[in-house]
């Protein structure tokens, strides 16, 4: 099997190629930067309330083991049961055994990144029973037997006309090109999988510990009818996602909604405390929480990096990164992508294997100005590298960086060097980009710089 | 050990490492274009789950003092998020209101709850009703033209409308019919979230209902080509009578 290194490589290399692809995202991400900045102007002061609220998470965090068992208390009250899944493997295993329990053959779910990153859709067809996404985007991908491209619109790289042929395909529609008429056939499409679904599956934006609530935040109303219609309800999410008071939304809620989407405030931002209660109409008889570790913990104990469970997916960070809008979603090979993606990767799946990632960057720090947690994350893309050179380096690479240090420590080495450089580079052309030329990386698509003809030194030496 | 023990002890092992303050991460973000921070209130350890940030009054959108700023913002935001607002001097008029929409929409059947406002505004309507404050069959409503509510209230910072399954006939009632009609006092007009959350606790003391939903505009998606299009899965059109 080849590594994830290699086929990161490989696949970036061939999107980056792909000019087709990368004026779609630019064009496809315009509109989206012009909202973004009016939205982030209406507040009166963005960047107050960027530290505001970078500063709650990190007190929320720092008392995270409190938090939760309150928020299992207050859910527990409210009628709801809640289950601790250590790794993805007990998430699923509990989700698959609610669903055994009830004898459920159809599941309907609403958007959820935490339900992608341990695979829980996969675990459940496993057991014959049919799993229905309902949010648009990751309907689409659902049926193209894809991962979502963006965290938030998970089918930004699909044209209308991709999508038309894909649901006449599978869904035996009338082509069309006009999104709003593919909207209303999905809409059509999923309408029954609500009202017959044994089950629906949410995940969490946040989590309100001193009322017991989790607030899933959303523009279509999937998850909305998600919660009404199935007479079981299952929400899936991460522990840092908790936060103290019902009130802190007030500033979390148009955050997000700023930078994840250019809106003011998200279309439906809902907070569900448990299942029907005495004297409602409507909604489940059952609500299971399931509250996931997967590697937060141990992100946590990391204090240099802890900051980065501050995350709230909003994935502004992937929309202004380069690297991301040049080689698109899907080349990460991972659940998260883009600069959130590069730096939280190695942490849940093992640096060894996910470095590389730390190096799909031009630390040009788009991402740390944008976060609205203030996660500083180019530079943690630092951290991965400097941790990785630390446990993982290998001897080669150790050797160049040892002999790089002896030569341009000493002046006349460096001298040497740079002369012989010199002269070498005038018969670069015969091996540039082949097999011989060592900076065949680089040089397979691009002009090398070429070294000065004197050095500065030198330059002033003659000078005066 | 079982999984909650574990992940709390591990929680707990790794609080004992305290993180680097934020206002060292800061410098380190390389962000420059980030002001310096003034506010240097004190943190008491014992504060953590009070307001302990500063009032978000201070950097949050702002909204005027006045009610008449108020409702000027809701209708602003209402305009951009293609919200109907539609004011009515009192009950009877709200009712003619009412009685104009559905005629000019061309409803037939109606999905409601009881309510003071709800009640005398579609009295009289020619329509067939379904009431989803009591056992409902979901397919009757999913027949339903429309669904009329009133709201816990309504916020002119976002243009958003406050709804609970306690209060508002159900969790389905603002979602599943096409059109969803709001009826709302116009003493409901508050601020912003944080007043909003402020008459929620007002309401509703210690025992919330098992959900509350902030709703912006009518249903909405950008999956297909980043293109607006609303009545995702949720209503296609919302509209907002405004009554006093």
């Amino acid at each position: 099997m080849t590594s994830p290194a290699k086929l990161f490589k490989k696949q970036s290399a061939a999107m980056a190629r792909d000019d087709r692809h990368r004026q779609w995202v630019h064009k496809a991400l315009s509109g989206y930067e012009v909202k973004r900045d009016e939205k982030t102007a209406l507040f009166a002061d963005w960047q107050a309330a960027r530290t505001a609220a970078a500063e709650m998470k990190r007190q929320a965090l720092s008392r995270l083991d409190e938090l939760l068992v309150e928020l299992e208390t207050n859910l527990t009250a409210r009628g709801a049961k809640v289950h601790w899944a250590a790794d993805a493997e007990s998430a699923c295993r509990i989700v698959r055994d609610i669903a055994r329990a009830r004898n459920a053959k159809k599941i309907i779910k609403s958007k959820s990144m935490t339900t992608e990153e341990i695979h829980l859709n996969g675990a459940l067809e496993a057991d014959g029973v049919e799993v229905v996404e309902s949010d648009l985007g990751e309907f689409i991908v659902q049926l193209l037997e894809q991962a979502p491209y963006h965290i938030v619109f998970p089918a930004m790289h699909l044209t209308r006309h991709e999508i038309s042929d894909l649901f006449a395909r599978v869904l035996g529609s009338t082509p069309t090109d006009s999104p709003e008429e593919l909207t209303m056939i999905a809409r059509a499409a999923l309408r029954q999988k609500y009202v017959r679904a044994d089950i629906g599956i949410t995940g969490a934006n946040f989590a309100i510990a001193e009322t017991g609530m989790i607030a899933v935040t959303e523009n279509e109303g999937n998850s909305r009818l998600t919660s009404a219609l199935p007479a079981c309800m299952i929400t899936v999410l991460g522990i840092e996602k908790v936060l103290p008071r019902m009130e802190d939304l007030a500033v979390f809620w148009p955050m997000l909604a700023s930078v994840g989407a250019g809106q003011l405030i998200s279309g439906y931002n809902t907070l569900y405390g448990g299942p029907r209660q005495e004297g409602e109409s409507d909604g489940p008889e059952e609500y299971h929480v399931v509250l996931l570790d997967n590697r937060r913990t141990a992100l946590l104990a990391d204090a240099e990096q802890r900051d980065l469970l501050h995350c709230i997916r909003c994935g502004g960070c992937l929309n202004v990164c380069p690297v991301y809008r040049n080689i698109g979603g899907h080349s990460y090979g991972t659940t998260y992508a883009g600069p959130i993606g590069a730096v939280l990767t190695p942490h849940m799946r093992g640096l060894d294997e996910f470095q590389h990632l730390s190096y799909a960057s031009s630390l040009c720090g788009a991402c740390s100005a944008l976060c609205p947690v203030r996660i500083p994350l180019h530079h943690h893309l630092l951290h991965n590298r400097r941790n990785a050179a630390r446990e993982h380096g290998s001897w080669i690479m150790r050797f160049a960086f040892r002999f790089h240090a002896k030569l341009s420590n000493s002046r006349l080495w460096w001298k040497l060097a740079t002369k012989l450089g010199r002269f070498g580079q005038k018969f670069h052309w015969l091996i540039k980009g082949t097999f011989l030329d060592p900076a065949r990386p680089w040089t397979a698509t691009r002009e090398p710089p070429k070294i000065a003809r004197q050095s500065f030194k030198e330059w002033w030496r003659k000078r005066s | 050990m079982n999984d909650r023990e574990q992940i709390l002890s591990r929680i707990r092992e790794a609080l004992k490492v305290e993180s680097p303050a934020l206002a060292k991460q800061d410098r380190s973000a390389g962000d420059r274009s980030a002001p310096v921070r003034t506010s240097e209130e004190p943190r008491l350890a014992g504060d953590l789950g009070r307001r302990s940030t500063s009032d978000p009054r201070t950097f949050m959108p702002p909204v005027g003092a006045s009610a008449d700023d108020r409702l000027n913002l809701f209708q602003l935001h209402s305009k951009d998020l293609r919200t109907e607002l539609i004011q009515a001097a009192d009950p009877a008029d709200a009712k003619t209101k009412l009685a104009e929409l559905a005629a000019r929409e061309g409803w037939k059947k109606l999905a409601l709850h009881a309510g003071e406002l709800v009640a005398p505004a579609c009295e009289g309507l020619a329509l067939t009703t379904l009431r989803t404050d009591e056992p409902y069959n979901v397919d009757d409503l999913e027949t339903c033209d429309a669904g009329v509510s009133e709201c816990e209230a309504l916020i002119a910072q976002t243009g958003s409308v406050m709804v609970t399954s306690r209060t508002n006939g159900g969790r389905a009632l603002s979602v599943l019919p096409p059109h969803h009609v709001i009826l709302a006092r116009r003493d409901q007009l508050v601020a912003d979230l944080t007043d909003a959350f402020a008459r929620l606790r007002a309401a509703c003391g210690d025992s919330f209902p098992s959900m509350i939903s902030f709703i912006t505009g009518p249903s909405r998606t950008g999956d297909i080509e980043r293109i607006l299009v609303l009545g995702a899965h949720g209503p296609k059109k919302l509209t907002v009578i405004l009554i006093g």
